[in-house]
């Protein structure tokens, strides 16, 4: 499978007549994104949208998902196929990308577990969307629509909008063309015979409503661990539904940039042989673990890999996923390292996660999600500020009476990111 | 650039007030240097200066510990230091237990930096490592002449700023930090690094475990006095302890008495973890208070522990749910309990 991916860099946002990029400025007509974005779902009562970009003095929250609008060009099927798209196999072909921009959701609180993305200031350090020319759609359901319900309507309106944005891209020439290719497995081999042979195990979010994520489609709950050609996420195979933590939840924004698959596809054919993905679950009964972490093994076994590198998302319970897998492999002998993040407690002192093994001596942090940080006044706040004294990692109190916050950076989207997305991490002092 | 104002804490003995006889003095302090302090002064001389000594019997602090924290906290913060140091305690239990907690009382209370010295196997480090630098010193006065000299430079460190401190034993802490790649960079090099069976650093050690047994089962369920215990979030309504969403400080303690039922008029849950609406409907399927009365009335149980205790596992730091277990587990063994019914989500 090979996939052309054209990034198109976007340096400014504006709203306009037409979506359209013009160099290297994204207009938005903001009519049609509402329209587009609320498509024919009923239970929306109102959307509106804003633009805020790098150094602005303002606030998001609470944060739902993040989004990169992306286009299919050539090849089958569109963005997020099975939730927004026609249900066609991606991953091939060419997909033009909106690099620099991004669709963030909010909107009233859906569950606790939602966050912040400030765009300048210390939050700013802490999350990857800082950085982003974001275009917020700000979601509002009618009265009595369920919180799991209620998660579906922000979500897929957050796709639609993504997918309309990500139209303007079309016809435009990208700046950057990057080539990704797997061969079907015999063929990949033989490609590169002399070097290690590398699988990426890929944890998906599935500890139940609300902590849901979608691989075309189908709620991978309720799949049994399968094969993934790396290139299908850049496509959107893999689409987000949870409302984990912030700081490690893993945004549809970066799993369609997969940073483990684009970190070892630059290895590729120089220092290892990736022959691709298998996407696994984080279930919560120990049956569903256990069946999962097994055919999880017995997948990488057969695909021949000498090494792997597993990835979580969430914490507490999947962290028994994450040494669950861990021990499976270097049992059969597969090397593995393991990016997880760490709840060591607000002063650091405290045991980090909720599973461990001896077998687990690779591992890579992406920081201790309970450390306090207090996030500045805001001269503009998107969304509800009153979220600050709910969501996970915050207490009743955290938003001061100034508007400023003080909570853990647990609340700040993509802070300690477990697919490898940021650079926090943690050291024992 | 002005001397940085240093107070030094020792026990009676390095006072030369006298050994285990006076071990119960009750804690002074002297201007300047005493003892060791000469010592220290010596090689700190161009920057920093003791200003200030605290002295304290090794058996009077531990026999009155809140009387002479309190007094040594204030004597220390009378001289308005910029550093402390305690000891070198070397392998003095007691001695290093006090100096340990003088630690924690600065950490605390002045926010200010302390060094200590002790040897690794003293209890006091284990106790206290997290308040303090404490470097390795031998296991006894005979090493003073290397320790001072391995404390003072913790110290000069510190003075100058540095942004990484070496020398000293890790306190255990975890601290985040940016690093130049992102996590994913970071995991495939590592990997390369374990194929090829070169050495790598892990980021994060993986702890031992403590690994609980099941207590045998209740022979007679019957005569069982039976308590439930959830980590759920399962609150009166309203949440009256402000039981956090995630990262719990605190658990609560819940009346069973006037309720035989919980439903959405008496009860919610403060979990943020998981979609609350069919707990929130009928909260008895978190913590099964419907169940358990009705056994209770057709003798299908011995009796009900008087209330149930409630925290929130999502997030919660292992040592907060050590600490509130340890608490909510004493509180039942005093009321005689022989079975709990322990509920999660």
């Amino acid at each position: 499978m090979r996939l052309e991916i054209g990034n198109i860099f976007i340096k400014d946002v504006a709203f306009g007549e037409k979506t359209e990029v013009k160099d290297g400025t994204l207009f938005v007509n903001k009519d049609e994104l509402i329209k587009a974005a609320t498509g024919d779902d009923d239970r929306i009562a109102s959307i509106d949208v804003y633009i805020t970009k790098p150094g602005d003095n303002t606030r998001i929250i609470p944060v739902k998902d993040v989004i990169e609008p992306r286009v299919k060009v050539e090849g089958k099927g569109g963005i997020f196929p099975g939730v927004v798209s026609g249900v066609e196999q991606v991953g091939s072909g060419k997909t033009h990308v909106l690099k620099g921009a991004a669709v963030v959701t909010t909107g009233k609180v859906v569950g606790f577990q939602e966050g912040i993305i400030d765009m300048s200031g210390e939050g700013a350090k802490y999350t990857p969307f800082s950085k982003t020319n974001n275009i917020v759609v700000k979601l509002e359901p009618i009265d009595n629509v369920k919180q799991h319900e209620h998660e579906e309507v922000i979500r897929l309106a957050g796709f639609r909008a993504s997918n309309y944005i990500g139209e303007a891209a079309k016809d435009v020439e990208p700046d950057e063309t990057k080539v990704y290719e797997t061969k079907p497995l015999l063929e990949q081999v033989k490609e590169h015979p002399d070097l290690p042979k590398v699988v990426y195990v890929y944890a998906l979010q599935t500890q139940g409503l609300m902590h849901n994520t979608f691989f075309y489609g189908a709620d991978a709950k309720k799949i049994v661990p399968t094969f993934m050609y790396p290139t299908e996420a850049f496509d959107g195979a893999i689409a987000s539904g949870n409302c984990v933590s912030a700081c490690d939840k893993n945004p549809s924004y970066v799993h369609l940039n997969s940073p483990i698959i684009d970190d070892l596809y630059e290895k590729d054919g120089k220092d290892i042989n990736f022959l691709g993905c298998v996407i696994t679950n984080e279930n919560v009964t120990l049956q569903d673990k256990k069946r999962s972490a097994n055919m999880t093994a017995k997948l990488v076994e057969l695909l021949g890999a000498d090494a792997a590198i597993i990835s979580e998302e969430g914490f507490g319970n999947p962290d028994a996923d994450l040494v669950m897998n861990c021990n499976n492999l270097e049992e059969k002998g597969i090397k593995t390292v393991l990016v997880t993040d760490e709840y060591a407690g607000q002063d650091g002192a405290s045991q980090s996660l909720a599973d461990s093994t001896p077998k687990g001596d690779a591992v890579v942090t992406a920081g201790n999600a309970n450390q306090l940080i207090t996030l500045p006044v805001m001269k503009t706040v998107i969304g509800h500020p009153e979220a600050a004294n709910i969501i996970a990692g915050a207490w009743d109190g955290s938003l001061h009476d100034d508007g400023s916050i003080e909570a853990e950076i647990q609340v700040i989207t993509g802070a300690t990111n477990e697919l490898g997305f940021h650079t926090l991490s943690a050291e024992t002092v | 650039m002005s001397k940085k104002r240093i107070v030094h804490y020792i026990n009676q003995f390095f006072a030369g007030i006298g050994g285990e006889e006076k071990a119960d003095v009750e804690p002074e302090k002297r201007d300047g240097i005493v003892g060791p302090g000469m010592a220290f002064n010596a090689q700190l001389k161009d920057v920093a200066e003791i200003v200030g000594t605290v002295i304290c019997g090794d058996s009077y602090f531990s026999e009155h510990e809140a009387d002479a924290s309190d007094a040594v906290l204030e004597m220390i913060k009378s001289y308005d230091p910029d550093i402390v140091i305690v000891g070198p305690s070397f392998n003095a239990g007691r001695y290093g237990v006090a100096a340990g907690a003088v630690a924690k009382l600065v950490d605390e209370n002045l926010h200010i930096p302390v060094v200590g010295g002790m040897y690794p196997e003293n209890p006091g480090f284990e106790l206290y490592k997290q308040h303090g630098y404490f470097v390795e010193v031998g296991n006894s006065a005979a090493t003073m002449r290397k320790a001072i000299p391995a404390m003072s430079d913790v110290v000069k460190q510190i003075i100058d700023g540095k942004d990484k401190i070496t020398g000293y034993m890790p306190k255990g802490l975890r601290v985040n930090v940016f690093k130049k790649e992102r996590g994913s960079k970071r995991a495939v090099e590592m990997l390369l690094d374990k194929i090829n069976g070169k050495e790598y650093d892990t980021e994060y050690p993986m702890p031992t475990f403590d690994r609980v047994d099941p207590a045998p089962a209740v022979k007679d369920i019957t005569k069982a006095r039976i308590a439930l215990v959830s980590s759920g979030g399962p609150v009166p309504k309203g949440n009256p302890d402000h039981i956090e969403s995630s990262s719990a400080s605190k658990y609560g303690k819940y009346s069973l008495k006037d309720i035989d039922d919980l439903t959405p008029e008496n009860s919610q849950t403060a979990h943020g973890g998981y979609d609350p609406v069919y707990a929130n409907e009928d909260l008895d399927r978190v913590l099964p208070v419907d169940v358990i009365k009705e056994m209770l009335a057709n003798g299908e149980i011995g009796s009900l522990h008087d209330y149930w205790y409630a925290t929130v596992g999502n997030g919660t730091s292992v040592a907060n749910a050590k600490k509130f277990g340890t608490e909510i587990a004493k509180q039942l063994k005093e009321d005689g309990v022989d079975a709990v019914i322990l509920t999660s989500t």
